[in-house]
């Protein structure tokens, strides 16, 4: 197959991606369709490596992917918070994070 | 390998539809499986094993094992929302701020004008994408990236830990206040031990004991 196609399916997601950021409400969600959106950009990393025959792109994706871990870890981590304070998960009643 | 490509590629999307469509936090973690498993097939076909054997170890194995276990813990969809809050618009809106944003990528690869992007990229040796290329990369080239990856997730996972630890990070919770531990906690008069039955308390009507009543509960105690 093309390399272009994989591009489009990367677009393809990456724009669902930014429409389930921009939809939903509740954190966690909005936490996986960040998933959504980095793994778009994985899949162009790998398809531009494999355009070049060259491994540089595939660390990329890997140091993206420690990034998205790190993420979640964080994210999660907030969210746990914010449940055991009894605020409420929902991004349109948290307007601010401070303690 | 055009066939197995369309095949991954509608799993993909259909996976990444159900994470922003389904009501459900759940069932969005496990469409986020799906398609991630599907992503790691994809990875396949564009010869990157080793990145393929990571997506689908580290993310759709132990990262979606920590979602599942938030979900499970905090629970809850979308609230539905307050009546004043222009909801419809604000969806139309964002959908047509994503295909927007597709269009636009859309233009940008088919129009670049690259001859490699028709192609399916050159041949390869046998060990592209292996871990041992991987390796070697990591280690010489990219030993900076690699170290630093692995300091930021140091502190991610120290940083984790303070947030959601019991005690400290975002404060105190309520029902643990410094200075008192739960010994100092007031002990009802039957607790249901052995030596209760042995003095006689009843289940329905417990006999207060003079020994036993208003004392709290000591180190060596014996419970």
């Amino acid at each position: 197959m093309a390399i272009s196609w994989y591009l489009l399916v990367s677009a393809a997601m990456f724009g669902l991606g930014a429409i389930g950021v921009m939809v939903r409400r509740n954190p966690l969600v909005i936490l996986l369709c960040l998933e959504l959106m980095l793994n778009a950009g994985n899949l162009a990393l790998i398809g531009f490596a494999r355009m070049w025959g060259n491994g540089d792109g595939q660390i990329f994706a890997i140091v993206v992917m420690v990034v998205a871990a790190c993420e979640v870890a964080i994210g999660l981590g907030i969210i746990v918070a914010l449940y055991r304070r009894r605020l409420p998960v929902d991004v349109d009643e948290l307007k601010e994070l401070h303690g | 390998m055009g066939f197995f490509f369309v095949v991954f590629a509608l799993v993909a999307l259909a996976g990444a539809v159900g994470v922003v469509v389904l009501r459900n936090p759940f069932y969005c973690v496990l469409s986020l499986v799906v398609h991630l498993i599907a992503l790691a097939l994809l990875f396949l076909l564009l010869e990157a094993q080793f990145v393929a054997a990571a997506q689908i170890v580290v993310y759709a194995g132990a990262v979606m094992v920590l979602y599942v276990f938030v979900v499970a813990y905090v629970g809850g969809g979308d609230r539905p929302a307050p009546l004043w809050r222009a909801s419809a618009r604000q969806r139309a809106l964002a959908i047509v701020f994503g295909g927007a944003v597709f269009i636009e990528l859309a233009i940008a690869i088919l129009g670049s004008g690259l001859s490699a992007l028709g192609g399916g990229g050159p041949d390869v040796a046998p060990g592209f994408g292996s871990p041992a290329q991987i390796g070697e990369l990591l280690l010489t080239r990219f030993l900076l990236p690699f170290e630093l990856a692995s300091f930021l997730l140091l502190v991610a996972a120290v940083g984790a830990v303070a947030l959601a630890g019991r005690r400290g990070g975002l404060g105190e919770d309520r029902d643990v206040s410094p200075g008192h531990s739960t010994l100092d906690l007031p002990v009802p008069a039957a607790r249901g031990t052995m030596a209760e039955g042995v003095a006689g308390y009843g289940v329905t009507t417990p006999m207060p004991d003079p020994e036993f009543e208003g004392r709290t509960l000591k180190e060596g105690d014996g419970v």
